[in-house]
């Protein structure tokens, strides 16, 4: 097996160095900028990070299961936009309650996602052309609801938003960050401890192989991208308390983010391998890319995206690398 | 004194399997007796791999019934027949090699503590399962990390982790060398003691011998019969399988020719890590073999000579001219044709028809602004399908629907269409059937004849002597002696070279 020592002379296994390189690389990020940068080497900084991107970290979550089975799912930025849309015309029209919005908004992403899933299983499409469309019909659909953007303004929902979880020594973190967590949790002891996430590895390893198997391949790959949706429509729920409105243009484009993170984290787009640390890692290096240039303050945000570029391509060479390397 | 048999674990009768404009099965029987080993004989194509998918659930019978144990069955899926108790090892490793060797060797049924896959407990039943194959290996490494014989093993401990009643081998042992064979024997065997039956299928007659106790043999997916093993004589069991008399093959050459026209020079032609700077002259008409054990670095020689791989060092001349051979098409500029080993991956696309798959790479010599006539390909390939004896004959058939030997010679049409001077056949009749083998090594005969040097590359030492007019021993990677054939060489002295690597 190919592995790689380290100082201490302890071996570490091909299929971590990915995930390794890209803390290295967070680490590195984090160090240069406490040096150029006055106040930046703290710890608010990092709860920042996750702060602002919590809901991009669960749709990369859901993203993760997808294509660690070697699928790929495009809808979830437009579902993410559907959610916003969904709870802020629900909380301002009718005047719904969040506890009865909230579960809905979670079904509804659940359902788009599950009839994908069946679509992709069932007929054999290729996950790419279903959750294009899948993208078109959600993004649609929030333009049925309305044009423009929706604020949110009911009372228990902005109070939740708005609440601060007080750390110690002066550090805080939003509610989104702990439901963030546990879901990163709850969807790494999936992937590890459960039947259904090993079964996720081995249909992104060979599904022919796994069929033979004896696998459940395809309630697999419904599964899937039941989850991603149910993470998407989560994903937007905390779009909503971010940005307090819905709105048809949220979340364009967060679809690529999502699989630039969980690329940059190490898992291969091929699937079978990567870890769900290495899409938390992924998340923080793109999070981490814009607080820098927030620093900078002279920079474009686009600059993000000329960096998260180049990221990009230097992973995918890495994966290249490391895969040809395996090969016997 | 005949003992009274126990009555069969599994009994398949009538079955029928009709594909798209093939029959496949037509009425076929099978019966399988606990503790006993039955092979299942015939040539490609006829039926063997379909009966074994019906078996398994991946294929459903048009006809016919399917009893274990005495009660009718019918599975939906292989998920159904394995718990049913019917394992199977496929012959292309069926296993996700991403993941770890215990998962490999139990997933779908890890031992689990609340829901909670127990990873502990499932290392130690991995390794359990390893040790009654008498294999110690790092089981928490990932599958990758292990050669395709070593696979095969796990993919059998994987088979024996379910109360198997029945455990299915199709064609395990031909990633297998002479040991590892008979560490297999030795689990099956035991396994066999157990009570379990066994059906395997293999086309090294040796072995079948060796370790079954009864055959049931198919031609043209119809049942010609069930025997037991030692009252059926080899000669009787391939005039069964291919149903006629198999004229006996001698030496297809007479005494070596003197070869004059150097084709092909290779000199000092290495590869780091691959193989060791060899050097070797290929004549015009002249058939090279190259002999030597699994990983000895004969596929190697190949792909440097057809440019798939980067050589290292060295030069190669062309017809006495210096060559760069950098890359296939380059080589195929110079007239070298590449017939891989591994035809499933490499050349043949099913789901394209036999004529095109076999005018695909002369159109790719003409581009596609001179679209080969429909007219010339028609006769092209009727001329080849009749010449290789593909069938089904109908040029409009998809390659998928083809047995292993008939998408054999349709790959060997597609190279021997360009009329190339030097033909490399890498493992040309590995997995293929008596009767289509004969046929292939005929066909290479009579295209040395016909002035076409070839380098034939073979597992099998009888088929290389018998065919060569010179033979390559490769060991440890590297070419340790030529030999000219004659009637001295045999295939002990070549067995002999090969351990001794040539130091006599």
């Amino acid at each position: 097996m190919t592995t790689l020592s380290l100082g201490g002379g302890r071996a570490v296994p091909a299929r971590y160095v990915p995930v390794l390189v890209t803390g290295c690389l967070f680490v590195a990020m984090f160090v240069v900028g406490g040096i150029r940068y006055e106040g930046f080497a703290s710890g608010q900084v990092v709860l920042n990070v996750f702060i602002d991107n919590a809901f991009l970290l669960v749709v990369a979550v859901g993203m993760t299961f997808v294509i660690l089975t070697g699928g790929i799912d495009l809808s979830v930025g437009s579902v993410v936009a559907l959610s916003t849309m969904i709870s802020a015309s629900l909380m301002a029209g009718p005047g719904w309650p969040p506890y009865v919005v909230v579960p809905l908004v979670l079904l509804v992403g659940s359902g788009l996602g599950l009839l994908m899933g069946w679509l992709v299983h069932a007929f054999d499409i290729q996950p790419f052309i279903v959750t294009l469309a899948g993208m078109f019909l959600a993004r649609g659909l929030c333009y049925t609801i309305g044009t423009e953007s929706i604020p949110i303004e009911d009372a228990t929902f902005t109070a939740f938003a708005q609440t601060r979880i007080d750390l110690f020594a002066d550090l805080w973190i939003s509610p989104s960050v702990v439901i963030a967590a546990v879901v990163v949790l709850a969807a790494a002891y999936v992937l590890h401890y459960t039947r259904l996430g090993r079964a996720v590895y081995a249909t992104g390893g060979s599904e022919q192989s796994a069929l033979l198997m004896g696998l459940p391949v395809g309630r697999t790959k419904v599964a899937v991208y039941t989850i991603s949706g149910f993470c998407s429509a989560l994903g937007g729920v905390l779009l909503s308390f971010y940005m307090l409105s819905g709105y048809g243009l949220h979340a364009v484009g967060m679809e690529l983010d999502a699989i630039a993170a969980v690329v940059i984290g190490g898992t291969l787009l091929t699937g079978g391998t990567g870890f769900l640390f290495g899409t938390v890692l992924g998340v923080l290096v793109l999070g981490l890319i814009q607080t820098i240039l927030s620093f900078e303050g002279t920079l474009s945000s686009w600059w993000t995206k000329i960096f998260i570029g180049l990221l990009l391509f230097a992973f995918i060479l890495l994966q290249r690398l490391f895969s040809a390397r395996r090969r016997p | 004194m005949a003992m009274a048999t126990p009555a069969p674990v599994l009994r398949m009768s009538g079955i029928g399997k009709q594909f798209p404009g093939v029959r496949a099965l037509d009425g076929v029987d099978l019966r399988l007796l606990p503790g006993e080993v039955h092979a299942l004989m015939g040539e490609n194509g006829a039926g063997k791999s379909t009966l074994i998918k019906v078996l398994t659930g991946v294929h459903q019978a048009d006809e016919g019934a399917i009893e274990l144990a005495g009660r009718s069955v019918a599975f939906g899926s292989p998920l159904e027949a394995r718990q049913a108790g019917i394992s199977t090892v496929y012959q292309e490793v069926n296993l996700c090699t991403n993941l770890s060797v215990a998962e490999n060797i139990l997933i779908g049924r890890e031992p689990r503590r609340w829901g909670r896959i127990d990873w502990k407990r499932m290392r130690a039943r991995a390794r359990e399962l390893l040790a009654r194959l008498e294999l110690d290996l790092d089981v928490s490494a990932p599958l990758s990390a292990y050669s395709l014989a070593i696979q095969q093993m796990v993919a059998i401990a994987r088979a024996l982790d379910v109360e198997a009643r029945v455990l299915i081998l199709d064609e395990p042992t031909s990633s297998l060398d002479a040991d590892e064979v008979g560490q297999l024997f030795r689990v099956m065997r035991r396994l066999k003691d157990d009570g379990i039956a066994i059906l395997f299928v293999s086309h090294f007659l040796d072995q079948v011998y060796e370790i079954s106790d009864r055959m049931t043999i198919l031609r043209n997916g119809r049942l010609v019969g069930e025997y037991p093993t030692r009252e059926l004589s080899q000669v009787d069991l391939v005039a069964k399988m291919i149903g006629q008399e198999l004229a006996a093959l001698d030496r297809l050459h007479g005494e070596a020719a003197a070869f004059d026209r150097p084709l092909v020079e290779a000199r000092e032609l290495g590869r780091a890590g691959a193989i060791e700077p060899f050097t070797l002259t290929i004549h015009e008409g002249e058939v090279v073999g190259l002999a030597g054990l699994l990983g000895s670095g004969r596929t190697e020689v190949a792909r440097l000579l057809f440019g798939a791989d980067h050589a290292g060092g060295g030069r190669v001349a062309v017809g006495g001219a210096p060559a760069s051979l950098r890359t296939p098409r380059a080589a195929m500029g110079h007239g070298i044709a590449f017939c891989s080993e591994n035809r499933k991956a490499d050349g043949l696309i099913p789901d394209l028809t036999v004529r095109e798959n076999i005018i695909l790479a002369l159109q790719a010599t003409r581009g596609w602004t001179r679209p080969v006539p429909r007219e010339q390909q028609d006769e092209l390939v009727e001329r080849y399908v009749k010449a290789l004896r593909i069938s089904p004959p109908n040029p409009e058939h998809l390659v998928r629907d083809l047995s292993g030997g008939n998408q054999q010679k349709v790959l060997l049409a597609r190279w021997l269409i360009l009329e190339p001077r030097l033909l490399i056949l890498d493992e040309p009749t590995r997995g293929i059937d008596v009767g289509a083998k004969t046929e292939i090594q005929r066909l290479v005969a009579e295209l040395s004849g016909g002035g076409m040097a070839v380098l034939f590359i073979s597992a099998e030492l009888e088929e290389v002597l018998r065919l060569s007019h010179k033979v390559a021993v490769l060991r440890d990677r590297r070419l340790v002696a030529e030999l000219p054939n004659g009637p001295e060489l045999t295939t002990d002295v070549l067995m002999e070279t090969i351990a001794s690597g040539g130091r006599t």
